[in-house]
């Protein structure tokens, strides 16, 4: 598919394209077959009853989210947003405007559960559920990277993603799941982490890597799987242990670990920080998920909990973990009472490592040297999940400082892209929120567009040469679509790349 | 009594008993909705008095509005702050004594009524304009627009061109806030400016008009940054615990 990509001209600006409807009308991701869709419990077919099924989930959920019945009320079509989605300015597809994209479902809500919408629908815009608009459902909602973009812009907080995800968990109950998403569902769920790897092979893995970091700096520095009594459970996303760039952070990991004494290990039960549940809005399946890590931390019985490099992980694990699995402090029922006596209170649980790397520096407990890195010079994307959904540190916006002090402290040549692009106004990478599969490539390439013309930028005026990234999907969709646009993959990779670089062992 | 005020006094009636009971219906419907996530768009306050202020902000400045738009911040600013005034300005047809600081504003609000005029023409051109506006606009979009352009333009008709018997009108409005029916004056500007403010007390709570309450219910804006520390679980997701 990707070879008949139309690879978008990268201009010096980011500019508003004039809209053209339908243009990504034919995106359609690979849906879920029947295996998985059973194991999550849905159908895996279209059902015969799929309109009064769709209404009734629909319904469902507007009783149990707030946000989604205030959101599809609120809107006053303004169109502040319109310009504000990666998708949209990298396709021109009218549908891929946030405030479009919610209608799809508004029209229907109205329909069926507004005065307006019964009796006067075509005044207010309002349809009854058909075929056609199941399937821009489909379409446009896995053109949504839940980034939350829009959410910052709109006038009253309206969260696109909290549509798409609504409506992507109404397609699973009709039977139209994707396939990228419900599989991962299937794996973390079967094996322990979305890349299906076994216990036996992360073994394998972890064991390779010791061999390699000793080979490499002549200390012995360990990968811990499954040790009862550690300080830290470290949870990070599977790819770290399989995938270039990643595994570079996870060495990265090791050595401050190392370094600083902390003892520390990974589990093969919670083998993976990511949590696909978030992208289809199912409250049970994230917390069924998420709750791996709460079994393995009160198995292992450690201390502290520690979320590697991954950005809707640590939307997550920031601010649902508490709320799911009682990892967290405040809670005063039994359940979150068993696990917090057990944790050490001078820590936040859970803990960002770039919070916990940043700490160890400024305490003096670990010693860098950022002329390590002078071969690069580095900027840094914020993640959208880690910047608009989540926090580091104790004051507000220490998810854009934390990670950028920590880069400042590791490497001396830093320079930030547009600021209308980072901090709260940062673009998604165009692979976020299940779009990060090869039947989405087109609409990943020109999602990228608007990261990689700021890019561009600090290329051509700073002649930067390392995109510095704190999440998985960045990584991995960075390293498949920066070479579309002419830009060698090796200068993606992760914070604790360059922490690994600097860090001194002995 | 006269037809016309039977009339107006019992659309008045109807209006407004609709307004209120719609809107406290749809406050009470928010209300008792559960947030189960904490979602707050981050950077996010972290405390409650930190979110007061992030809405209090929204309410009086736009300040979302303002960092996406500038012209529709423009426009819709001008508009909102223009319609505040002059509904301000309004309270002396319902106040007797009028309060003293209704008084002061007099003047403002004649003229704030020219802010929101072209806020709304400004907020009108953008749909049909802008093309992706074009794009997202239902009728009912423009329709609101129109409605509330003929409501400022009869009102600055009736203050600035062909007065109205003023004296008769707050006679009206006291009768029914009193429940003594007082005769409605039968100017026909006058008639067709409060037959239209009526329609928008009707349809304010089965519309787009509820973004007003709903800016206070929306879990990005009202939510406190902080997950780690306090736990948060909605009743329905509370229930999910037991079984484990």
């Amino acid at each position: 598919m990707a070879a008949d990509v139309e690879i978008p001209e990268v201009k010096d600006f980011i500019e508003i394209p004039k809209i053209k409807p339908g243009a990504m009308a034919h995106a359609k991701s690979f849906p879920a077959g029947k295996d998985v869709q059973e194991f999550l419990g849905y159908p895996y077919e279209l059902v015969d009853d799929w309109e009064a099924r769709a209404v009734e989930k629909m319904g469902d959920l507007l009783g149990k989210y707030r946000s989604l019945k205030v959101f599809l009320d609120a809107c006053v079509h303004c169109g502040a947003c319109t310009d504000k989605c990666h998708y949209f300015l990298g396709t021109a597809d009218p549908k891929n405007m946030p405030v479009a994209r919610q209608d799809l479902m508004r029209q229907v809500y109205r329909r069926y559960f507004t005065p307006t919408g019964k009796l006067f629908p075509k005044l207010v815009g309002a349809k009854a559920l058909t075929r056609e608009i199941l399937d821009d459902w489909y379409s446009y909602y896995h053109q949504c990277s839940e980034c939350r973009r829009c959410s910052v812009f709109c006038p009253y907080g309206i969260d696109t993603a909290e549509i798409t995800m609504a409506g992507r968990e109404i397609l699973n109950h009709v039977g139209m799941g994707q396939k990228y998403s419900n599989e991962i569902l299937a794996k973390v769920q079967r094996i322990g982490n979305n890349l299906g790897l076994p216990g036996p092979a992360l073994e394998d893995t972890l064991a390779g890597l010791e061999e390699d970091i000793e080979a490499d700096t002549g200390v012995p520095v360990k990968l811990p799987l499954d040790v009862k009594g550690a300080e830290v459970l470290l949870v990070t996303p599977s790819a770290d242990f399989f995938s270039e760039p990643h595994v570079e952070s996870l060495i990265g990991y090791a050595k401050v670990f190392h370094a600083a004494g902390i003892s520390w290990t990974l589990s093969s039960h919670a083998s993976e920080a990511g949590n696909f549940g978030l992208f289809n809005g199912n409250y049970e399946t994230m917390r069924k998920v998420a709750m791996r890590i709460r079994d393995a931390a009160l198995d292992l019985g450690v201390k502290r909990i520690v979320v590697g490099e991954c950005g809707h992980a640590w939307r997550v694990a920031y601010s649902f973990w508490n709320t799911l699995t009682g990892i967290g402090y405040g809670g005063d029922d039994p359940f979150s009472i068993e696990l917090q006596k057990q944790l050490d209170h001078n820590y936040p649980q859970p803990q960002h490592i770039c919070e916990l790397t940043n700490d160890l520096i400024k305490a003096g407990r670990i010693k860098v040297d950022p002329s390590a890195n002078d071969d690069l010079v580095i900027t840094f994307h914020d993640s959208c999940n880690v910047a608009r959904a989540s926090r580091m540190g104790t004051e507000p916006g220490g998810q854009f400082t934390i990670p950028r002090e920590l880069i400042r402290a590791v490497a001396n040549n830093y320079h930030d892209m547009d600021p209308d692009t980072i901090f709260e106004s940062t673009f998604c990478c165009g692979g976020g929120g299940g779009l990060l599969t090869d039947d989405l490539m087109d609409v990943r390439i020109k999602g990228a567009l608007p990261r990689v013309t700021a890019l561009t930028a600090v290329v051509k005026e700073h002649q930067v040469n390392f995109l510095a990234l704190i999440c998985a999907i960045c990584k991995a969709q960075f390293t498949k679509v920066l070479p579309k646009y002419g830009f060698d993959m090796s200068m993606v990779g992760g914070i604790h790349q360059l922490v690994s670089k600097a860090i001194k062992l002995d | 009594m006269s037809t016309l005020t039977i009339i107006y006094a019992t659309v008045f009636y109807a209006a407004t008993a609709l307004l209120l009971l719609g809107l406290g219906y749809k406050v009470y419907d928010y209300s008792r909705t559960p947030a189960p996530l904490k979602i707050p768009t981050t950077p996010a306050p972290t405390t409650r008095a930190g979110v007061v202020y992030r809405l209090a902000k929204e309410t009086v400045v736009f300040e979302s509005l303002f960092k996406s738009n500038k012209w529709i911040w423009l426009f819709g600013w001008l508009f909102h702050a223009g319609l505040f005034l002059v509904l301000a300005r309004h309270l002396r047809y319902f106040t007797q004594p009028v309060w003293f600081w209704v008084d002061i504003i007099q003047p403002f609000g004649k003229y704030a009524s020219l802010m929101m005029v072209v806020g709304l023409a400004g907020l009108l051109a953008r749909r049909f304009v802008v093309d992706r506006v074009r794009y997202i606009s239902t009728p009912s979009d423009y329709l609101m627009l129109v409605l509330l352009l003929f409501i400022g333009l009869t009102g600055m008709l009736m203050t600035f061109v062909a007065h109205t018997d003023i004296v008769a009108l707050k006679a009206f409005f006291m009768g029914l806030m009193y429940f003594d029916v007082q005769p409605v004056p039968a100017d026909p500007i006058l008639l067709a400016h409060l037959s239209a403010v009526a329609l928008l007390m009707v349809i304010f709570p089965v519309s787009k008009l509820l973004h007003a309450p709903g800016l206070y219910f929306s879990p990005t804006r009202n939510q406190v940054d902080d997950p780690r520390e306090h736990r948060h679980v909605a009743a329905w997701a509370a229930r999910l615990e037991e079984t484990r």
